[in-house]
């Protein structure tokens, strides 16, 4: 059963493939090409062959399915591929890190930093809050100091503006 | 004789203190983030990259050439530490290596591994500093045609020669084209795959690219399927070697640099094909070949010296023709359009300094690496305990900072997350993530190079095949299309067992017949750069 459903989900990226070459050749279609061309081969050409190569190599992609191919998922040191994707672990890390997208400009890195760090931690299993939430603060404050600080990379105090 | 003169004032710039403290600290970083797990030296130089643009491109490169060493260095130790390799490159040696360990030779293992890593390293590198002055004066006479010709073939190099499916190197590569059409058509101004989006009209920036696959791909994947518990470390004291390792282990260092450098600098490159050939041939060659599978000195002396010699090669191509062969070439390629430099035969002449500088530092960290990490090895071992929800959410932490850095912008790191799912999609259904960044960053320079090679032929499309030096790369284009085809029409016998290492299952290939001649180093390459 569950080897059936794999073999399944894996037409979705031939359809992902297929959507994004039909995408891109009318993305192409609408590039008008009448005044601004230099040259023999204008802008429309490359995106043409890409469209053209993600449909065939999606059709391509279906058909090796269809016969048996499968896709092998990446080993990893850290991977254990026994048990099928922990979908909980991903939406909790997804939130911790659309969390920081929404504080950065406003809290500021200080503060989503932290966040983003804390809620990675909870997402992966790890239960000492409050610990995690002291290396956290250390983590995001220290990589404040020193990147904008000390390296002058443009990264935001937000609410903390004018105390650090 | 020039190369030698140009390189003496390579040193001068490498050996100034503020450059020898990058070098140090890169190949610290480098060592460590190579022994961590989950990160490879293309995930090290992508995430340091924004947070070296306040860096004078110099010190970056010094620093990042430290890191890409290092990350070699890293990545035996994990392999043979706890037999999950930091990186594709030393897949190989985790066989023998890890054997060793388990017979308590881990610390021969670690001796063997670090010093052929050093004479290969030197040997190589010097190699290179003979190499590259040629293949410069080659490259000067090269036109748009003969990129464009070596640009397809790296395309297709990286997909076909590479990985088990070949479906799936295309899609990849596709994705990865697709990523690069994305913004303004250089050479008309024309919104491509914009769709009316002010922030896309710059195209993605490669940074945010390779964080987003890289870092961002890795750290949902793992997340998905993180191992509750952590894979044994056998311990290990200082590393030594004994009178007969070392009698062992000089042939093996020697022959894996004379296999991987000239690998490494082939288009169709990387240090998987070479590993596995040095584990073969010093099989064949050892006197003892009943002792491989249970820890032969040889198996780990040669392929370690092979990877490291292949990292060299690999800076041959990606110097002097702007030719990314492996995934961190690709990420250094990126570093150097950070900079606005684009790497190929002018940037010898026209940034002199920087290229000697990096090479010359090359010497000097691998002679670091060797100072670090004989007597620091069991600290270094100490890495592979680190708790993984804290390292994998340094890893976000981390590719935040560096990726809103480049832009000051919310939005890219939106983007940088969708590619991160897309990261996520390719590590799931086994397709291969080198592909993807090279399409990215060689397909906006192949498009521009062919359209200028339609220019001088007036829209002519023999004028892509005008010169003998195309038509010799399409000749090579054609070998590595149809090979697989041809091999199977001669002879249809399964891959001997004995070579391959016990893990690797029979997989179908691209159009579902089994995959004739699957080897440890075509499955290497799907871990890609993770770590």
């Amino acid at each position: 059963m569950i080897a059936r459903l794999r073999g399944h989900s894996e037409y979705g990226v031939a359809a992902f493939l297929l959507a994004v070459g039909v995408l891109v050749l009318v993305d192409t279609a609408r590039i008008s090409t009448d005044f601004t061309q230099r040259g023999p081969v204008g802008p429309k050409a490359v995106p043409a062959v890409v469209g053209v190569l993600l449909i065939v190599v999606a059709v391509l992609l279906a058909v090796d399915v269809m016969r048996g191919g499968r896709g092998e998922a990446e080993e990893g040191e850290d991977v254990d591929l026994s048990h099928p994707s922990d979908w909980r672990t991903i939406a909790l890390l997804a939130g911790a890190f659309l969390a920081n997208v929404a504080l950065i400009d406003r809290a500021g890195w200080p503060i989503s930093g932290a966040v983003l760090f804390w809620g990675g931690t909870y997402a992966l299993g790890s239960r000492r809050f409050v610990r995690d939430a002291l290396i956290a603060l250390a983590l995001s404050f220290g990589t404040y100091l020193l990147f904008a600080r000390g390296l002058g990379i443009g990264l935001p105090a937000g609410l903390l503006e004018g105390v650090l | 004789m020039d190369a030698f003169g140009s390189l003496l004032d390579g040193f001068a710039t490498a050996l100034t203190p503020i450059n020898l403290l990058y070098a140090l600290i890169g190949v610290a970083l480098g060592t460590a983030i190579g022994v961590l797990p989950g990160i490879g030296p293309a995930m090290a130089v992508a995430l340091l990259l924004p947070v070296t643009f306040g860096l004078d491109p110099t010190a970056a490169f010094i620093m990042f050439a430290g890191i890409y060493y290092g990350g070699m260095y890293g990545g035996s130790t994990t392999a043979i530490l706890i037999n999950t390799p930091g990186e594709s490159a030393s897949v190989i040696t985790a066989l023998e290596g890890n054997a060793m360990a388990k017979r308590g030779r881990a610390a021969q293992a670690l001796a063997t591994s670090a010093i052929g890593s050093f004479v290969a390293g030197t040997i190589a590198t010097a190699l290179l500093v003979m190499c590259a002055p040629l293949v410069v004066k080659l490259a000067l006479k090269l036109g748009a045609a003969d990129y464009f010709a070596i640009m397809v073939l790296a395309f297709i190099a990286a997909t076909s020669v590479l990985g088990k499916s070949r479906v799936r190197g295309y899609a990849a590569l596709a994705i990865g084209l697709t990523i690069g059409l994305v913004g303004l058509d250089p050479q008309t101004g024309q919104q491509r795959l914009t769709f009316g989006l002010p922030q896309l009209s710059d195209g993605i920036d490669v940074v945010i690219v390779a964080v987003g696959l890289f870092a961002v791909g890795e750290a949902l994947w793992v997340a998905a399927h993180l191992r509750r518990r952590s894979a044994e470390v056998i311990p290990v004291g200082r590393p030594w070697m004994g009178r007969e390792d070392w009698a062992r282990s000089w042939k093996p260092w020697l022959r894996g640099t004379a296999l991987g450098f000239p690998f490494g600098a082939l288009p169709a490159g990387g240090a998987e094909v070479p590993t596995f050939l040095s584990y073969v041939l010093e099989k064949r060659l050892s006197r003892k070949p009943e002792e491989f599978g249970k820890g032969a000195i040889e198996g780990v002396a040669g392929p370690e010296a092979t990877n490291n010699a292949s990292a060299a090669g690999t800076l041959v191509p990606m110097l002097t023709l702007g030719l990314p062969t492996t995934a961190t070439a690709a990420v250094m390629l990126a570093a150097f359009q950070q900079y606005g430099m684009q790497p190929g035969p002018l940037l010898f002449e026209r940034e002199p300094e920087l290229v000697w500088g990096l090479i010359a530092s090359l010497f000097i960290g691998n002679t670091m690496l060797l100072v670090l990490n004989l007597p620091l090895a069991p600290l270094w071992a100490k890495l592979l305990r680190i708790p993984r929800p804290h390292l994998y959410a340094g890893i976000l932490v981390f590719a935040s900072l560096g990726v809103y850095s480049v832009n000051a912008s919310p939005v890219d790191l939106v983007v940088m997350f969708v590619l991160g799912l897309v990261g996520f999609v390719l590590r799931r259904y086994g397709l291969p993530i080198v592909p993807v960044i090279i399409g990215v960053i060689l397909g906006p320079r192949a498009e521009q190079q062919m359209r200028r090679a339609f220019q001088l032929s007036d829209g002519d499309v023999t004028g892509l095949f005008t010169t003998p030096f195309s038509i010799t790369v399409y000749a090579v284009v054609a070998v590595v299309l149809f090979w697989p085809l041809a091999r199977r029409l001669v002879r249809r016998r399964p891959p001997t067992t004995s070579e391959r290492p016990p893990e690797t299952p029979e997989s179908p290939g691209p159009d579902g017949g089994p995959s004739v001649g699957t080897s440890p180093a075509r499955e290497a390459d799907r871990r890609g750069p993770a770590g």
